[in-house]
């Protein structure tokens, strides 16, 4: 059972969060204006790397919050967290 | 019965008490502080079971949880299968037998109780033989908060089996000293019987405490029997000691072949010899030991076979001191006996080769081919290990950012290298944590270490029995030989993992504890790889079995998944309702009066709702708080039709979709203010909703100034339906005009009952007249009776879930979930009206502009009419079409959809269904047919809404 | 017509607390009026308006008049008082955060409150809830959103010894919890013959 540290609540199990997928993937501006393929890539399409991801995680039985984390999916270490309005952080 | 093989001094057993127990049927006496193993062992027995598959006799062959041959089944106190003799503490009453292979569970419940702890602790030490202890001491020493878990009954580790001193001492007094320093420390948990089974991410380590077996039937009830401690640590020290490994020869499965240090613990631990004339062979000094002492105990000691050429010299003086033979450049090549074994078969060898054997009669047969390094919950944590050529033996390869091993774990061979190795882990785990050491942390003085001969890595003597390896047992449990392994190599496999996998060499109760490090030894030989090369399977939890009780814990029975009641639930209870599951909730199905069965309840109350007055407890429902000024902006994003234009006071009906266009769900909105919404979910939708909205609002949308707050609990919510519910809802609250001019449906308002809060709303999931009354729980008791009161006149009729499905299905309103499976746009419900064309967004909306949602044959709802008035289709039936011939179509049989609702009507006086059909709308007079039971039955489709389809009733 | 009565959804399970050793008391907290208070910004405006200092730290409560005020989120709190009825409570703080992008909602039925004291507090609660409630690092004034059993709770410490804390639950899982607490205590009770 990992830890996740909710940017708010500290460290919990991470039963406690639920997961949100890739970040940073944000809502297009005018979607009526994108081709059905560019739509599909929104709704369906996502990076899958091995190594680090930006990801959405929600602490779901805690404050109810959102964040982002970097997190190795080869290794499924929690590189860091950081609050929505935080940029994502440069990794090497 | 006398206890022959018992010592007459010495041990860790209460002489004073006998205890009685019987095992295969046969009564035998023990003590207290015995293993069933040791027990039998006393009383002259070895064999156990016979084996799984070749049904030859097996013994005990080691002394704790490595033993691959004692398996037995408990039947007193309660029925427990493939427990081992060797760890199961010995009570009195305590009945068993021996088992090949697997056993049989109970087939009553297990009335034990289990539960789990949480711990939280900077130092984990796992093991308390010298390094756990040394290295407990030191981190409670510096304050620091530890948890100490060992696997046996009492301190000690290696010890325990032992004549090791301390300080001068014997070295169980400086063990029972340590124990008395660490009670003394507030923040040191200190358990024994207690297994760490699994290690896993940061520090998490979950043990298992046998809290109450040893007590037999005198455990207290109240008690847990087991617990899982789930222990998150901010630092494991491992000290979990090592296995001795033995060495694999022909028939050396033969009850009284056991391994050297086991019979050392059977001696100084329980007082026990396991036998009277013993042969020892090993390939490195420690068995030297066990020999010596045996000797002392006297057992008379045949030879020692040291397969190493030159042996030991020190330990042959020893041995000659005591008039020991030893034959060095020996080795067994097999057994003679019976049921046990009678003779060793011993033969010169010398490089590589097997000379001519002779026998030597002996009872018992020691065997040890070195020590491997318990490094399983090392490796479970994904630490790398290394193999050692000297030692024959895989260590820790690496150092882990929040583990420390210590001790023989480690790879340390003496006494005192172990006491100082668990100190040093013990500060290393301190250093990581910026806790200092204290000056006073002492060690006990050991004796200086002898330097041990060179041992030889021995993993198998060449058979010369002519068996070609066949009876040369690796696994004992599962009857896997060396020919096994040879046939597996011989097949292609190269993989130890598929080795393991080909012979199931390891997949056992034990786990491979003996054997897997002498099957990567084998295969490496067969293949000529270095052993590194050919590394160990991966160590998986658990370290030993854990029963499934043990890891339900309290979940269990009534604690097994939670249940959800509304306040009304006692009412309901006395009511005689009949409950059923929805997600976590339970609801009233239905309530039946004597002699009803579900469907003649469904249809009364049916009828009750549509001709008088039901009402229902719909507090389940999901209600979302939606505050703020941007409100109707997150709404009218969320929604697929407008939000924003609902005036204050008013009520609309809205869907929600994926950014897919797919429906996730539906309900009613309540206008409560300019910058205020109540929202209705359905009960299963209603923690999805939230999480869906609060996704959106969170992550996308930050800058609405909108907050989203669950309420689903601060209102009771009771629909009063019917045609009469106005005379209800009118005699219960005089002060509101319920007039359909002043009160018109979608539209809710505020009041009070004897100045408690009550808001009423013209909702209605029935299609008849109805108010939902929205209440605290605190009061929904008494304003759930004064309506009862108040409806007596006219027959109200408290209805369940099944009554509001037909009501509602009967007018086509879908449940989300169970109308709909996730592939379902608005449109395909019939729900275009729903869907804004004026918005120029909302999500889901692009969607919708895929070409495939205007595919004329999308699956849409519709009702289906079974042509013989008779049939209600079950849920799930397909729905095929016959072709122009009347025939059905070759197979595979195209199906049109499925049926999602069925029920039996009372206003129908028919069964009717919705379903989803290809092109269904198109469909609508045509007739096709559903599979029942073997018989097709034909249907006719229609539209979705079958009961009042102008919408007459809902005004009353 | 008589006044309409309250029913507390654990009444059934009163003679089971009382029957408890000191050790481990679970009482029933009487209900009273919360309300759900999200704001943005917090400052002397907020204060001043609310009548409290909201706690900005994550994981702690503060009394407030005759309530509490806990820290659910970085914008939400709850906010409890004894003395004003739920929509009363409601309006007032409604009205006090309105103007400041804030919003109110009453959630006094949401969650019943138990009070569990005694010196094997700790112990009972560790049986199901995974974060650290060492007096160390949960101490009177420190609070909790997590799990209890299989139940979302919020836990309050009111002391600092561990063994006087506020589990706060949502009333349909009130039975359940209930259930869960006697269970997991039965072991500190004297052992039925």
């Amino acid at each position: 059972m990992q830890l996740i540290a909710c940017p708010w609540c500290g460290p919990r199990e991470e039963v406690e969060f639920s997961y949100g997928g890739q970040a940073h993937v944000p809502y297009p501006d005018s979607p009526a204006e994108l081709s059905d393929e560019e739509w599909a890539h929104y709704v369906f399409f996502r990076d899958n790397p091995r190594g680090r991801f930006a990801e959405r995680w929600n602490h779901n039985a805690g404050c109810r919050r959102w964040f982002n984390a970097i997190r190795d999916t080869s290794t499924y270490r929690f590189e860091s967290v950081y609050r929505l309005d935080d940029p994502k952080p440069v990794t090497p | 019965m006398s206890t022959l093989f018992r010592t007459t001094s010495g041990g860790r057993i209460d002489r004073a008490t006998t205890v009685e127990f019987t095992f295969d049927g046969q009564t035998l006496t023990g003590h207290p502080g015995d293993t069933l193993a040791s027990a039998l062992l006393a009383n002259g027995r070895h064999v156990v079971a016979t084996s799984v598959k070749y049904g030859r006799p097996r013994g005990i062959a080691a002394a704790w949880a490595e033993d691959p041959g004692g398996l037995v089944q408990v039947e007193e106190p309660f029925p427990e299968p493939m427990l081992l003799a060797t760890t199961v503490e010995l009570f009195d009453g305590l009945a068993a037998h021996g088992l090949p292979g697997q056993g049989r569970l109970a087939d009553v419940p297990d009335s034990a109780r289990y539960d789990a702890v949480h711990a939280h602790v900077d130092v984990l030490v796992v093991g308390a033989g010298p390094a756990g202890l040394a290295a407990a001491l030191t981190a409670a020493r510096a304050g620091a908060r530890v948890t100490l878990v060992d696997e046996q009954s009492e301190a000690g580790g290696s010890l325990l089996g032992g004549t090791d001193r301390l300080d001068g001492a014997p070295a169980l007094q400086w063990v029972a000293a340590a124990v008395a320093e660490l009670a003394r420390h507030p923040e040191v948990l200190h358990l024994q019987r207690t297994t760490a089974f699994g290690a896993y991410d940061d520090g998490f380590v979950l043990a298992l405490e046998r809290r109450t077996d040893h007590l037999g039937t005198a455990a207290p009830k109240h008690l847990s029997r087991q617990r899982v401690w789930r222990i998150r640590a901010r630092q494991v020290v491992l000290a979990t000691g090592a296995h001795e490994r033995p060495v694999v020869f022909a028939d050396n499965d033969r009850p009284g072949t056991m391994l050297a240090g086991a019979a050392r613990t059977f001696l100084h631990r329980y007082g026990v010899l396991p036998g009277r004339e013993a042969v020892v062979f090993t390939t490195d000094d420690t068995a030297y030991d066990a020999a010596l002492d045996l000797h002392a105990a006297g057992v008379r000691v045949q030879a020692v076979v040291d397969a190493r050429p030159g042996g030991s010299p020190q330990r042959r003086e020893q041995c000659e001191r005591a008039g020991i033979r030893v034959l060095s450049g020996a080795v067994v090549t097999g057994t003679r006996g019976d049921e046990r074994v009678t003779h060793a078969l011993v033969a010169p060898f010398a490089g590589g080769e097997v000379g001519a054997a002779g026998a030597i009669g002996c009872d018992l047969l020691l065997v040890s081919g070195g020590w491997n390094p318990a490094v399983h919950l090392f490796s479970q944590v994904r630490g790398r290990l290394r193999y050692d050529a000297g030692r024959g033996a895989f260590l820790p390869g690496e150092e882990l950012d929040g583990v420390v091993v210590t001790g023989s774990a480690a790879g340390v061979a003496d006494l005192a290298g172990c006491l100082a190795d668990g100190q040093r882990g013990g500060r290393a785990a301190l250093a990581r944590l910026d806790i200092a050491p204290t000056a006073d942390d002492r060690l006990p003085a050991a004796p200086d270490p002898v330097v041990p001969a060179a041992p030889l890595v021995l993993w198998r003597v060449p058979d010369t029995s002519g068996a070609e390896g066949a009876t040369s047992f690796v696994d004992l449990q599962r009857d896997a030989t060396v020919a096994d392994i040879a046939r597996a190599v011989g097949a292609g496999l190269r993989s130890i993992e598929h080795v393991k996998r080909y012979t199931t060499i390891g997949t056992a109760h034990d786990q491979g504890k003996t054997s897997g490090v002498l099957t990567s030894g084998i295969v490496a030989e067969l293949l000529g790889v270095p052993v590194q090369d050919t590394g160990t399977t991966t160590f998986r939890p658990p370290y030993t079995p854990v029963a499934f009780a043990a890891l339900a814990g309290r979940d269990r029975g009534r604690l097994f998944d939670p249940e959800r009641v509304t306040a009304l639930h006692d009412w309901h209870v006395a009511a005689g309702a009949v409950f059923e599951d929805v997600g976590q909730w339970k609801r009233p199905r239905h309530y039946p009066r004597p002699g009803e069965d579900m469907e003649a309840a469904v249809l009364r109350e049916c009828a009750a709702a549509r001709t008088g007055v039901g009402i229902l407890d719909g507090s389940t429902l999901g209600k979302i708080d939606v505050q703020g000024p941007d409100a109707a902006v997150l709404l009218d994003r969320l929604y697929t039709n407008l939000m924003s234009s609902l005036k204050v006071g008013s009520v609309r009906y809205g869907v929600m979709c994926g950014v897919d266009g797919m429906v996730i769900d539906d309900g009613t909105v309540l206008r409560l203010a300019e910058d205020r919404f109540l929202l209705l979910t359905t009960t299963g939708g209603a923690a999805k909703v939230l999480d869906w909205m609060e996704e959106w609002a969170q992550t996308e949308w930050p800058d609405l100034r909108v907050h989203c707050t669950s309420v689903t609990e601060q209102w009771s919510t009771f629909p009063v339906v019917g045609p009469r519910s106005r005379d209800v809802i009118g005699a219960v609250f005089p002060g509101v005009d319920v007039s359909t001019e002043a009160f018109p449906f979608m539209t809710w308002r505020d009041t009070t009952l004897d100045g408690v809060p009550v808001r009423l709303a013209r909702i209605s999931f029935s299609g008849e007249l109805a108010f939902e009354v929205y209440v605290n729980p605190w009061y929904a008791v008494a304003v759930w009776e004064r309506l009862l009161e108040a409806g007596r006149p006219y027959g109200i009729t408290p209805y369940g879930t099944e009554a509001m499905h037909v009501l509602r299905a009967e007018k086509g309103y879908p449940i989300i979930g169970q109308d709909t499976d996730g592939t379902v746009t608005p449109h395909d419900l019939g729900m275009a009206w729903a869907v804004s064309k004026k918005k120029p967004d909302f999500i889901g909306k692009r969607s919708f502009a895929r070409p495939a949602n205007a595919d004329p044959l999308r699956k849409q709802l519709v009702g289906l009419l079974p042509v013989d008035r008779e049939t209600v289709l079950p849920e799930g039936s397909q729905i095929v079409e016959f072709r122009a011939d009347g025939r059905l179509p070759a197979p595979p049989v195209p199906m049109l959809g499925h049926v999602t609702s069925s029920y039996r009507s009372a206003e129908l006086a028919r069964p009717f269904a919705l379903a989803l059909v290809k092109g269904g709308r198109e469909r609508i007079g045509d007739t096709v047919h559903v599979p029942v039971g073997g018989t097709l039955v034909p249907v006719e489709v229609t539209g979705s809404v079958l009961v009042d389809p102008e919408g007459a009733r809902r005004d009353g | 017509m008589a006044e309409l009565l309250r029913t507390h959804p654990l009444t059934a399970w009163t003679d089971a607390f009382e029957r408890l050793p000191d050790t481990v008391g679970i009482t029933v907290e009487p209900f009273v009026a919360m309300v759900d208070v999200r704001l943005g910004t917090i400052g002397p405006e907020a204060s001043a308006a609310l009548g409290v200092d909201l706690p900005t730290a994550p994981g702690t409560w503060v009394p407030a008049g005759t309530g509490r005020a806990v820290w659910l989120g970085p914008d939400e709190w709850l906010l409890t008082s004894t003395t004003e009825a739920p929509e009363e409570l409601e309006a007032r703080v409604r009205a006090a955060v309105a103007g400041l992008g804030g919003s109110a909602t009453d959630v006094s039925a949401q969650r019943i409150g138990l009070r569990l004291t005694g010196a094997r507090v700790r112990d009972v609660l560790v049986k199901g809830c995974s974060i650290d409630l060492h007096p160390r690092v949960f101490s009177r004034g420190s609070s909790a959103q997590t799990t209890l059993g299989q139940a979302g709770v919020v836990l309050l410490a009111l002391s600092d010894a561990g063994d006087d804390v506020v589990v706060l639950v949502r009333a349909s899982f009130a039975g359940y919890l209930a259930d869960w607490l006697l269970d997991a205590a039965l072991e500190f009770t004297t052992p039925i013959s």
